[in-house]
């Protein structure tokens, strides 16, 4: 029996798709001297991959997602395993039907192609369907089948042929070792049943076994091993007779969440329909302990039965052909997470990667992406929603995941509202005011685990106050997750005051003899500034892409605060932390769950904290981007003068102890001057895209830049940073698309109701044609939100260059239905305010 | 003759893998992994009794078991049988041979009582977890009807007295035949018939099934079961005589051994 090698530049453990296109790509980009393990034997070791439906649907909601499936599909081709067969997605309700409209706006941002199509059509080209149950379906011509087997056969040999690869199946990881670094732990060595391997990297590739593979070097991979069911039923009269594995389109039933998948002569049928069936990583039978493989559990009949009724209404004359029998019937287990995203890049254990948590359909894009990440420090395609350091401590308990996906499981085709809201593991952060705020009626979501007002009933009665003004929603889709209340507290807030909470910023202090040189590598502004400044800058990837936008205050020589959102803040926590100096001199402190911030904007502001602090906090004495303690109400907090809403005010940085009596405070001293709480509603949209603010995550992501985005400076800092050399070179090209602000003209719709926008929709021409930037790229709505001080929706997009012109009069289609739109900033001029004087 | 009542009797047991893994009380096979099933035998002996049943009998089915017994039931249904019993046994792995064939006949009985008859009574050749090879013979006895051990095929004929099945199985000398006027009991051995599976309309109709539950008429008697107690692992087949030229010696040894060389 042959050992493994005794050290590797690079160990991949698992030899499934995702480890598979690893060492493809790994080795195309020059790696060598990599070893890649699996437990199982090949060409299918008994994973996910080895009994996977293989079929691939293009559209998702998700850019990320859409992305790596469309270039997983191109490898695929290339690799010549894809078959192309076409796929629907039938509509057995109008709701669904409505869905599939937002689906085809998907498609067209994401540039597939896509039609809305009748019953009839679907019989046409699936005669054994009965179209009588559906009133409609999505038709996407380029779905297919792949051989996943074969395709990471073909990579791994080519790997092994250019000489960088060595396979060796049948071995069992025992253990990773970890040393302790300097600059924090890293990964030494995998241990196995065949020997040890030295390595410089290891990557977990290892799909449901993940966790318990991460756990080995006390790094947690928050998915779980779910149960999908499947039967295949054959031979069916109608299919006999093809050539091939595949001759009629896949039909998703999206009512009844199953799939009838064509396999030669059999039908496979998959359901989402079942209770979520979850399991342990550590109660996956061995091969030697299961019937057919690890991956393949006992059918339960009980669990699938509703799901054989309904796909037996749709195909009966196929499922019920003389002698189709069901000859074969899993419990198949594949990943799931908690957001329902895949878990790539590097764990907090240097050089420990991980990719985990994909499906057949991203495999390849994925592997080709973390290769890349791997080598250059980025991806092509952005993949910071996968990111496995998105995750904070609470996300990384198997409960949450557990609970989770219980809940979401079932809505795997189900109709969701881009806002959402998760029911299970809530609350898990509350904020000091969190009871004040209950008391006053908040509605809230959740952020980073916060639990967060997104608008206050009490406020209800400004709803009347300020009439239409508050831009009423009259459909249900459009104000699903909405209230005009927080159009009400926006105007309220310009016009008086308003007091926000944001606990849920994530704190980050960085200090010591490196700490300006950590936040000058890191930021693109310039952060050597007299202490008591505050920076808001972008902070860039090594091409030049946004890795993240924050604010950074100088509050010492050696001491700088770097605050940013909270969702986003354990990614941009990896990103200074993987910037300071290795002596261990300079340190990273989270202070996240030490400091509370509240917000204090409007007209009123500055009144309100006077008369509570005997500091000077005039306009001469409190200037624009400055910071500095302040006693308010005897309490004492670092105050910094910015805004995120436009408004004159200040961020209150407090010790969580003093947050609610100073929430107190400033609510009771501004009621006689009509401030009132305020959602983040405002501070997250409303009270942004009036001023045309970036946020990272809609507009702002590794694919753009700080040009396109319309924000850049006159000057460059000299002090080198990440992304300097490639945002020089950005600054010196023409762009090839610019972030616009476009507000609609007019909201009615064919039926007469008025329609507003979410986010996610395509622009198109005013009569209905395609756009298409220099990228290649077709625009869409980055965020969408009314502007109630404008009384406009506003839609803020990507446009291309020669679209880009003030006045510009386009469209934007919702519901496949077109809405005159024009575009009114080019830059990040705000279409409210556009000179800022409220601010002052 | 065209049909006959056939009551085919099964046994929910864990389905086969290489490596066996107990309960944590030792008293049952953890099936979570493999699952559960019917033996072979059994699944050929529903094949025939749906065969036999077809053309104006019934094929019905029975268990012993747990509350989860009921799948494989429903399986049997889901081929072609139209009725099942099931006599619910909590620990059914503590009735034995005894007690089993004693229920299986007090089914027969209460059914006869109702007006149901079952001329014809199918049983696996052994179960594939206990291996007892007794319940047959044992119940045919209980009833006073003839018995047949380990056919694999089975037809219905029209004899002088009334009808026959005619048994063809396997023997030590070769294939053995026996008519054996009905009402009678035979044993399945696999290998006769192909069993189906179940088709999507056969899947469907068999959840509609009333499944009729009766309780066990006594108590489980005889010797009881203490715990289950795997063997030890068989042996790795792979021996390393060594590496590299200091292993020649230990090769040659074997070779000699296996008398292709002499030293």
């Amino acid at each position: 029996m042959a050992d493994v090698p005794a050290s590797a530049k690079c160990v991949v453990i698992g030899a499934g798709i995702v480890g598979n296109s690893l060492v493809h790509h790994l080795a195309k980009l020059g790696w060598t001297d990599i070893v890649q393990i699996d437990q199982g034997p090949l060409p299918n070791p008994g994973g996910s991959t080895g009994h996977a439906s293989n079929f691939i649907f293009l559209t998702d909601h998700s850019r990320e997602i859409t992305d790596l499936t469309l270039d997983s599909v191109v490898q695929y081709k290339e690799l010549g395993v894809f078959t192309e067969c076409g796929g629907f997605e039938v509509a057995r309700t109008e709701e669904r039907m409505e869905e599939l409209r937002r689906r085809m706006s998907s498609a067209k941002a994401w540039g597939i192609e896509a039609e809305l199509v009748s019953p009839e059509f679907v019989k046409e080209k699936v005669p054994f369907i009965e179209e009588d149950q559906i009133i409609g379906a999505f038709w996407q011509p380029g779905v297919g089948v792949v051989d996943s087997l074969r395709a990471g056969t073909i990579m791994r040999d080519g790997a092994v042929a250019a000489g960088a690869l060595t396979t060796v199946p049948n071995v069992e990881v025992l253990g990773l070792d970890v040393e302790d670094a300097p600059g924090g732990p890293r990964i030494r060595k995998v241990r196995t049943d065949r020997g040890d391997i030295e390595a410089e990297y290891v990557v977990i590739a290892c799909g449901v076994w993940s966790p318990k593979i991460g756990d080995m070097a006390g790094v947690s991979i928050p998915l779980t091993p779910a149960v999908h069911q499947m039967i295949s039923v054959g031979p069916c009269p109608q299919l006999a007779g093809g050539t091939g594995e595949i001759n009629f389109p896949i039909v998703r039933d999206m009512d009844t969440f199953c799939y009838e998948r064509q396999h030669g002569a059999d039908m496979e049928v998959g359901s989402y329909a079942h209770r979520a069936i979850l399991m342990e990583p550590e109660d996956i039978p061995t091969i030697e302990q299961s019937k057919l493989s690890p991956t393949e559990l006992p059918f339960t009949e009980e669990d699938f039965d509703p799901q054989l009724e309904q796909a037996f209404e749709l195909m009966p004359e196929l499922l019920g052909a003389e002698g189709a029998e069901i000859r074969y019937a899993i419990n198949g287990l594949l990943s799931l997470t908690s957001d329902g995203s895949p878990i790539l890049g590097e764990s907090h254990v240097k050089g420990l990667w991980t990719a985990a948590a994909v499906w057949i359909k991203e495999g390849p894009g994925v592997g080709r992406a973390v290769a890349e990440w791997m080598t250059h420090g980025y991806s092509e395609i952005d993949v910071a929603h996968s990111d496995i350091a998105r995750f904070h401590p609470h996300m990384l308990r198997r409960e949450h995941t557990r609970l989770r996906t219980t809940e979401s499981f079932i809505k795997t085709y189900g109709i969701v509202h881009p806002s959402e809201q998760y029911e299970s593991d809530r609350p898990q952060r509350k904020s000091p005011m969190y009871d004040q705020q209950e008391k006053l009626g908040a509605v809230f979501f959740e952020t980073a685990g916060w639990e967060r007002p997104f608008w206050y009933e009490s406020n209800a009665g400004l709803v009347d106050k300020y009439g239409d003004a508050v831009m009423p929603r009259e459909h249900e889709w459009d104000s699903r997750w909405w209230s005009p209340i927080i159009n009400a507290e926006h105007l309220a807030m310009r016009e008086n005051a308003g007091v926000i909470d944001l606990s849920a910023f994530q704190i980050l202090d960085i200090e010591g003899p490196g700490a300006l040189d950590t936040v000058q590598r890191t930021c693109v502004a310039q952060c050597d500034v007299a202490v008591g400044k505050v920076i808001y800058t972008p902070v860039l990837d090594a091409k030049g892409g946004f890795l993240s936008d924050l604010t950074v205050m100088r509050l010492g020589d050696d001491h700088f605060r770097v605050v940013t959102g909270g969702a986003h803040g354990m990614a941009d926590r990896h990103t200074f932390t993987s910037q300071l100096p290795e002596d261990g001199r300079t340190t990273l402190t989270d202070r996240t769950d030490e400091i509370s911030t509240i917000g204090l904007w409007g007209p009123k502001a500055r009144d309100i904290l006077s008369s509570l602090t005997s500091d000077d906090v005039s306009g001469e004495g409190f200037g624009m981007l400055s910071c500095r303690e302040i006693s308010v109400n005897g309490i004492t907090v670092l105050a910094s003068r910015i805004s995120y809403v436009g408004e004159l005010g200040w961020e209150l940085y407090v010790a969580m102890g003093d947050a609610a009596a100073l929430w107190d405070a400033l609510l009771s001293a501004g009621s006689d001057q009509g401030a009132v709480p305020v959602g983040i509603g405002v501070y997250g949209t409303t009270g942004r895209i009036e001023k045309g603010y970036r946020a990272y995550g809609a507009e702002l992501d590794a694919e753009r830049s700080i040009v396109e985005a319309g924000m850049q400076r006159p000057k460059v800092k000299a002090a080198d940073f990440v992304g300097r050399e490639a945002y020089l070179a950005q600054r010196e090209a023409e762009p090839k698309t610019i972030l616009c602000t476009m507000t609609v003209d007019d909201h009615t719709s064919k039926s007469g109701q008025k329609r507003y926008m979410l986010g996610g929709e395509p622009i198109l021409t005013r009569d209905g044609g395609t756009l298409t930037d220099g990228h290649g790229h077709h625009p869409y709505v980055t965020s969408a939100g009314s502007a109630p001080s404008l009384g406009k929706h506003v839609l803020l997009a990507y446009l291309p260059v020669d679209q880009a012109t003030i006045g510009n009069e386009l469209a934007v289609s919702y519901m496949e239905e077109l809405y005159p739109v024009t575009v009114g900033s080019v830059d990040a001029t705000s279409l409210f305010d556009p000179a800022n004087e409220r601010m002052r | 003759m065209a049909a006959a009542n056939v009551l085919v009797c099964v046994k929910r047991v864990p389905d086969s893998t290489e490596e066996v893994v107990l309960s944590e009380d030792a008293q049952s096979v953890d099936g979570r992994a493999s699952g559960f099933t019917m033996s072979a035998h059994e699944e050929c002996a529903v094949e025939l009794a749906v065969q036999l049943a077809a053309g104006g009998g019934e094929a019905a089915v029975m268990t012993l078991g747990d509350a989860d017994a009921v799948e494989q039931l429903r399986n049997a249904l889901a081929v072609g049988c139209t009725a099942a019993t099931h006599v619910v046994a909590p620990e059914s792995y503590r009735f034995g041979p005894v007690d089993v064939s004693r229920e299986i006949a007090a089914v027969v009985r209460a059914h006869e009582e109702e007006g149901r008859t079952h001329d014809l009574l199918l049983l696996g050749n052994d179960a594939a977890d206990s291996g007892d090879f007794q319940v047959g013979i044992r119940l045919a006895y209980e009833l006073g009807r003839p018995v047949v051990n380990g056919a694999n095929t089975l037809t219905l004929e029209d004899g002088d007295d009334g009808p026959v099945v005619v048994a063809v199985g396997e023997g030590p000398d070769g294939q053995e035949t026996y008519r054996v006027p009905l009402p009678a009991v035979v044993t399945i051995r696999e290998g006769g018939v192909e069993p189906r599976y179940p088709s999507v309309p056969g899947r469907l109709k068999a959840k509609k099934v009333a499944i009729e539950e009766r309780q066990p008429l006594s108590e489980p008697t005889g010797p009881g079961r203490v715990r289950l107690v795997l063997p030890p692992p068989t042996p790795s087949a792979v021996q390393i005589l060594g590496e590299g030229p200091e292993a020649a010696p230990a090769v040659v040894d074997v070779l000699e051994k296996l008398g292709v060389l002499t030293k």
